[in-house]
């Protein structure tokens, strides 16, 4: 009787306990969260990059002013979060369905020297074909992660080869290029798709 | 409850079918569900391997290793995301996985990284990976081959 008394208890504090951690959560990581300020990608207006997309077009930010635009950074040779990002973010397009052609989708390589143009061409055809590839020369690169205030980094691996850490966030912007919000690798669906509607209605607000 | 008693029921089935055959310390116990990997471009990619590994038995099983003739490195990796969001992947420790407990290995954490690919791995196609543990005894299990943009065992 008593050990039922203190296990009820237990399981009380223990709810309480989860509910404050969701809520802690919420405010701090989750929905709820204030945007970091002093991580806020640039809008797309204030960057300066030149890169050239999978089909061999010369593209900067000002290539995606217009038109609102979600970004994310990653490279081909990653077996896990890369592909697994570059799915997520196919699945939320099918999702969006038409409201999805209104957008502008791009995976910046974080490693240039084995994402060629061809390699990007090919591994962006595996994917939603809204989905575009920019790579280029490692400066450009290197300002363009700067601008989404991200960063990036080669590590050595024991084969002899190389393999990239780099911010795996996507970015939303609206069609004028302000940065809208973010959304954060492993974040549930259900949160991801409102996040990309909310920059689509950004837009159409913008434009009337 | 009703779990309880299965697994109850289970542990008892799997003592007394131990008790009959000279028993490993617990990889015998082990069930491998969900297996699969996404399709590689060519094989200077590496691949990886995705499943989750079950212990029902009543001891400790520790995974040390894997062979498969599709890579000549395979490896548990494990991806993490910091606070900063900043992704990155290194060599997970040995992996032990609790009697009655299961360990999945699953996009964007722990994962079997498949470096040096032999061959091309095709969708449609499926290869024999093993897993290796700590009392000598192997697990070998078939994984099917999905598409590149598959988000899981069933897509």
């Amino acid at each position: 009787m008593r050990r039922r008394t203190i296990l009820g208890y237990g399981a009380a504090g223990a709810g309480a306990l989860v509910f404050a951690l969701f809520v802690g959560w919420w405010q701090v990581d989750g929905p709820g969260a204030p945007e970091p300020m002093g991580q806020r990608p640039l809008a797309l207006s204030a960057m300066d990059f030149s890169l050239t997309d999978h089909e061999g077009n010369e593209v900067g930010p000002e290539t995606l002013i217009g038109r609102p635009t979600m970004v994310f950074f990653g490279f081909t040779y990653c077996p896990d979060v890369c592909p697994t990002t570059l799915s997520d973010i196919s699945g939320w397009l099918d999702d969006l369905g038409d409201e999805a052609n209104e957008m502008s989708v791009v995976f910046i390589t974080v490693d240039p020297e084995r994402d060629t143009v061809d390699a990007m061409s090919e591994y962006a055809g595996y994917f939603h074909p809204a989905i575009r590839g920019w790579t280029g020369k490692d400066e450009e690169i290197a300002k363009a992660v700067r601008g989404f205030r991200g960063s990036f980094e080669r590590v050595p691996t024991e084969g002899g080869g190389y393999t990239m850490n780099h911010t795996a966030s996507v970015f939303l912007f609206d069609a004028a290029g302000r940065f809208v919000t973010m959304i954060d690798y492993h974040e549930p669906r259900e949160f991801a798709v409102p996040k990309i509607r909310r920059a689509l209605e950004e837009e159409t607000e913008g434009a009337t | 409850m009703r779990t309880f008693i299965t697994s109850g029921a289970l542990t008892a089935l799997l003592s007394w079918a131990g008790a009959l055959t000279p028993a490993l310390a617990g990889s015998e116990d082990v069930v491998v569900e969900g297996a699969w990997s996404r399709a590689s471009i060519g094989m200077n990619r590496p691949g990886a391997a995705y499943m989750t590994i079950r212990n029902t038995g009543d001891t400790p099983v520790i995974l040390i290793g894997l062979v498969t003739p599709l890579a000549m490195m395979p490896e548990i990796h494990e991806s993490k995301t910091d606070a900063d969001g900043v992704s990155s992947m290194a060599p997970a420790d040995e992996i032990t996985i609790a009697p009655g407990e299961s360990m999945s290995l699953e996009p964007g954490g722990l994962h079997a990284m498949l470096m040096l690919l032999q061959t091309t791995m095709t969708e449609g196609e499926s290869y024999p990976l093993t897993l290796l543990f700590d009392d000598g005894g192997e697990v070998t299990v078939e994984v099917p081959i999905l598409g590149i943009a598959a988000r899981g065992p069933n897509d």
